[in-house]
């Protein structure tokens, strides 16, 4: 069983490799190999999700090369390691499924290969985040997931696309600039790069009273670095034309995956390298806790101003991303419960709306502006089955995913004070917010046509995968809302395990 | 005192600043390009001189195999300067790629005026 410590690695090796022998096929094997590995690497998240649940400890440090902690390179998994590095499997493969005819569409044939490379080293970047235990290392996969998202971007054949990734480049350097001088200023305080060496570093620095203000500044630089880079407001201008403009295979895939990526190493880098007591005393979270707040309404407002199917779900995704800022800046474990809740529910439901966008505007020519897609619902009807569950999720009907984070939340914001009630209250206004755009872009779909345009009623038979993965979609969306109990114990497990073991 | 005793972490902050500024608020996309770069040496030039100890050695084992660690500069950060280049120089390439093809469409470098030609087209569709 021993073995199973080995299939972190493998996985990130796994898709280093698969990426490179995607380039010596054509689109078509170039996605069976894609398919091959998330299967396979799947497989060994499960493996080790299920090695840790039944070990003593729940947790092992696995050493890279030939020489131990501090010199050598280190990685590690709990529990909630591998369950995010499944997650994000999970729902690349589901993206990829699901959008590929699109796919086909938006994409040049001689270079939807390139596609698949990218995704592959998205896939290999998103698993080091999750795994790794040093901190350079970190920072060099943020900027492969980064370029790797970029050129997903770049590959549509629309120059809007274009135009949108020169933005989302922009924004990311500024992101990873910051985090790259924040950990420059961390090595050069703590002299070591693994985080468990690092950790115990602060603490003695901390208590001793020395270089607060360069570790605050350092903590300060390194958040806001991955907070710009994950969508975080007031940095979440980028995320329109983004996901707005890609196809929707890659919208699913930033939007679901690639921005909890980045949220998932914060957390790490909060709970261990810094450490919660620090976070907590350097007054950082309530900046997050207020960007948090704001994004959730700002966001929400963007979106009923919006008239354009994708651009509101892109800035729904700000709003929803919000909620996890709140939860990290209250920065207790019942608040961090719910973030991590609301990143599983946003990464199961996002793809499945962009998908579902993507498939209401193909029965209007690609259109994709309310006017022109009333009634779309009717020519594609698992596109409108699926919408409506994703819009159901988002909103926070109870049994859909959507909700349990929701509930989480206001159960998490008592006994904090003033704080308290503006978590509650930003919880209320952001619902009935969420409400007015959801349903109302719910009804539009479902309404009589105003525009007369020529519509193409999209029949069963053509979108066949498309209408599995959906449902498939929809299912594992009501299935966690139905029966959250098992993921919540898990994630009670996995955040002692986060915060306390190292 | 202190600015004359850390020259390179100034000389480096000052360069960040540079490149910093260039980066998001210059309007021409070579420039933030430029400032890209300026900005990551400012950040190497942070770290090697966290590594270098003065009259000390390049880390290199001698061919008599005898190492005093203590006679070396720290090699670790020279190290992280050689990753970061690469880093920095795959982010140049991707973005001067992005800015052919969008000079090609548009003949403009500046993204303001590359902003409104493409929310012009989009319009027109």
């Amino acid at each position: 069983m021993e073995f199973i410590k080995n299939f972190p690695f493998i996985t990130i090796v796994l898709s280093l490799f698969c990426s490179v022998i995607c380039y010596a096929f054509k689109d078509k094997k170039a996605r069976f190999v894609t398919y091959f590995l998330l299967i396979i690497s799947s497989c060994m998240s499960f493996s080790v999700i299920m090695y840790n649940l039944f070990s003593e400890t729940g947790y092992f440090a696995y050493r890279m090369g030939h020489y131990d902690a501090p010199i050598g390179n280190e990685i590690s998994a709990g529990l909630l390691e591998p369950f995010f590095a499944l997650l994000f499997e999970i729902v690349i493969f589901l993206s990829i499924t699901g959008g590929y005819k699109r796919l086909q569409k938006d994409v040049e044939e001689s270079k939807q290969r390139f596609f698949y490379i990218m995704i592959n080293l998205t896939h290999a970047a998103l698993m080091s985040l999750c795994y790794t235990n040093d901190i350079y290392t970190a920072y060099v996969f943020i900027e492969i997931c980064t370029i790797a998202s970029c050129a997903l971007l770049m590959s549509s054949k629309r120059t809007r696309s274009l135009v949108a990734a020169t933005r989302y480049t922009i924004f990311s350097l500024i992101g990873s600039s910051l985090v790259l001088i924040g950990i420059v200023l961390l090595y050069s305080v703590t002299g070591h790069l693994l985080f468990p060496n690092i950790f115990e570093t602060i603490q003695a620095l901390w208590a001793t009273g020395e270089y607060t203000n360069p570790l605050t500044i350092a903590l300060g630089l390194i958040i806001s670095g991955l907070a710009i880079k994950s969508g975080m407001f007031p940095f979440h201008w980028w995320m329109p034309d983004t996901y707005g403009t890609a196809t929707p295979c890659a919208s699913g895939i930033l939007s679901g995956v690639v921005s909890k990526g980045y949220i998932f190493l914060l957390l790490k880098m909060i709970y261990r390298v810094i450490g919660p007591q620090i976070f907590l005393e350097s007054g950082i979270n309530n900046i997050l806790l207020v960007f948090g707040v704001c994004g959730m309404i700002v966001g929400s407002v963007s979106a009923i101003r919006t008239s354009n199917i994708t651009f509101m779900t892109a800035y729904s995704s700000a709003a929803q991303i919000g909620y996890i800022y709140m939860g990290i800046g209250l920065g207790t474990k019942e608040a961090l419960l719910a973030a991590l809740f609301q990143i599983v529910a946003h990464s199961l439901t996002k793809p499945m709306l962009f998908l579902a966008a993507g498939g209401l505007s193909d029965t209007v020519g690609g259109k994709q502006d309310f006017d022109s897609l009333r009634s779309s619902a009717h020519y594609n009807k698992p596109s409108g089955i699926a919408f409506a569950a994703g819009a159901l999720s988002m909103v926070g009907i109870p049994i859909f995913a959507g909700f349990v984070p929701k509930m989480l939340f206001s159960i998490s914001a008592f006994g904090h004070g003033f704080k308290t009630y503006i978590v509650l209250l930003a919880l209320a206004i952001s619902t009935i917010l969420n409400v007015i755009y959801f349903l109302r872009t719910l009804v539009n779909i479902y309404s009589p046509a105003i525009v007369d345009i020529p519509r193409e009623k999209i029949h069963f038979s053509k979108i066949k995968v498309f209408t599995v993965v959906v449902i498939v979609m929809a299912i594992v969306n009501l299935t966690v809302g139905l029966h959250s109990q098992p993921i919540i114990s898990l994630f009670e497990k996995g955040i002692e395990i986060f915060i306390n073991i190292r | 005192m202190n600015f004359l005793i850390n020259y390179e972490e100034v000389t480096s902050m000052i360069l960040f600043a540079i490149g910093f500024t260039m980066l998001v608020f210059s309007k021409n996309i070579m420039k933030k390009i430029l400032g890209l770069n300026i900005m990551d040496t400012g950040v190497y030039l942070f770290l090697a001189s966290m590594g270098y100890i003065e009259d000390k050695l390049t880390p290199i084992v001698p061919p008599t195999g005898e190492v005093n660690a203590l006679d070396y500069i720290n090699p670790i950060p020279a190290g992280l300067v050689l990753t970061g280049i690469v880093v920095s120089v795959s982010f140049s390439a991707l973005m001067l790629a992005l800015t052919v093809r969008l000079y090609k469409k548009y003949r403009t470098l500046n993204l303001d005026e590359i902003y409104e030609k493409c929310s012009k087209e989009d319009e027109e569709e």
